[in-house]
């Protein structure tokens, strides 16, 4: 199959295969982030999909937003349901019982399916090398049950398992870099993308789609309930991302790391953090400390980042 | 829409038909609408893009139409990503309702 042009004229004349009429909150980035992957592509796709938010909403009782195939089975096992669908239909396949239409197998799971509780079927599937892709939309919390704090969540947030008070200022940890994580599987794919950088996410997934074995990408998708943002700023508030570095957009293709995009000019964290409502204690006079903090730790990452990039590594011969 | 009980449920909690929330419409949520300013749309195609809720309308040639307010829940992300035409945005937001 040739690859999809992605010129939006052309994406526009194409059919959604996510559906209106689901019920994820007003302005949320989550139905973005499906939306752009599902079309940046003609394949058949099968998809499973780990309780979440997305989940929840958008399959209620006999609705459904999903115009492809599409199944959950429990928190924790997205990964697991779907390489178990990817092994079962290759063996129907070669039993000669299915014709071979070049299926693609997705996993969609939140931070929390993801990161935390799905994590020890997402390792093993991609350790068992099964053909498929495992798309986090990373929205730094567990949402849907009312934001607590998960692995996911950044330095100094306001959740309600970390709430900012007297005790303490929020999020006192770090967030898991699962990007890393999964890359030191020894994957043949790892990519991080942004929903407001939607070339870049549909060019990703175009080019996971023709590798074979097991492919992750990590996507954030803000969520202005829990980030207490306004509701029309989940773009603007992914691009900000970006540009301050703290979601860095860049691949892992057999081992070799690439920074997709650069921004020209990299911004200050608190660009990012100015707008969302779980960051607000960190202002105050007594919190400094925190802003400093959380932004030397961006500046390591993106600083290790452009030290791994393969473009500046190959400017610079490695000495002696 | 007629009440269903457990027997005429299919079975396995398999909903058969696809894309049936379409079905269920979320424009009752919206408390800001936005309204589309036609000359001042430059057809990027932003809007459509980023819309959450698949309630930007395309004709079949590719060109923005109408919103689709039986599911558009008013978030305003499409009129703050418009760029407008000469500093003019083309989608502004309005109070429902007035």
């Amino acid at each position: 199959m040739t690859t999809k042009p992605l010129k939006l004229k052309e994406l526009a004349k194409g059919e959604d295969r996510f559906a209106h009429g689901h019920r994820m909150c007003a302005g949320c980035g989550a139905p973005i982030v499906v939306k752009q992957v599902l079309m940046a592509t003609d394949y058949p796709i099968i998809a499973s999909n780990a309780t979440g938010c997305l989940e929840v909403s958008s399959c209620i009782q006999q609705f459904t937003a999903w115009k492809i195939p599409w199944i959950h089975s429990a928190f924790e096992n997205a990964a697991a349901t779907i390489s178990g669908v990817e092994a079962m239909y290759k063996s129907l396949v070669k039993q000669g019982k299915l014709e071979d239409k070049q299926v693609k197998f997705i996993a969609f799971g939140g931070d929390g399916g993801t990161y935390d509780i799905g994590f020890q079927s997402l390792s093993g599937a991609m350790e068992r090398g099964h053909d498929m892709m495992y798309i986090c939309y990373d929205n730094g919390a567990y949402m849907n049950t009312g934001i607590q704090r998960s692995s996911a969540t950044p330095f100094g947030a306001d959740t309600t398992t970390c709430p900012a008070g007297d005790v303490i200022p929020g999020k006192p940890q770090q967030r898991k870099d699962l990007t890393r994580i999964m890359a030191a599987h020894g994957i043949p794919y790892v990519a991080q993308a942004s929903p407001a950088h939607w070339m870049d996410l549909m060019k990703k997934v175009q080019k996971a789609f023709e590798i074979k074995g097991p492919k992750f990408m990590n996507i954030i998708s803000p969520c202005n309930r829990g980030w207490r943002s306004r509701t029309d700023d989940a773009i603007m508030l992914s691009r900000l991302a970006v540009d301050t570095c703290y979601w860095p957009l860049y691949e892992i293709e057999n081992g070799v790391t690439k920074i997709t995009y650069k921004p020209k000019e990299k911004k200050a964290l608190i660009d990012f953090l100015k707008p969302q409502g779980r960051f607000k204690h960190m202002f105050a006079k007594e919190n400094e400390w925190m802003l400093k903090q959380a932004q030397e730790q961006v500046d390591a990452q993106w600083e290790r980042l452009l030290k791994e990039d393969s473009a500046v590594r190959e400017e610079k011969p490695a000495e002696g | 829409m007629s009440k269903k009980f457990w027997e005429t449920l299919p079975q396995g909690s398999v909903v058969l038909e696809a894309g049936s929330s379409a079905k269920f419409k979320t424009g009752g949520w919206r408390s800001m609408k936005p309204k589309w300013i036609e000359e001042n749309c430059i057809q990027c195609l932003f809007c459509w893009m980023y819309c959450p809720d698949m309630s930007v309308k395309v004709t079949a040639e590719g060109k923005r139409a109408e919103f689709n307010y039986d599911y558009c829940k008013g978030c305003g992300i499409c009129a703050l990503e418009c760029p407008g035409k000469k500093g003019n945005k083309a989608i502004v937001m309005e109070e429902e309702g007035k």
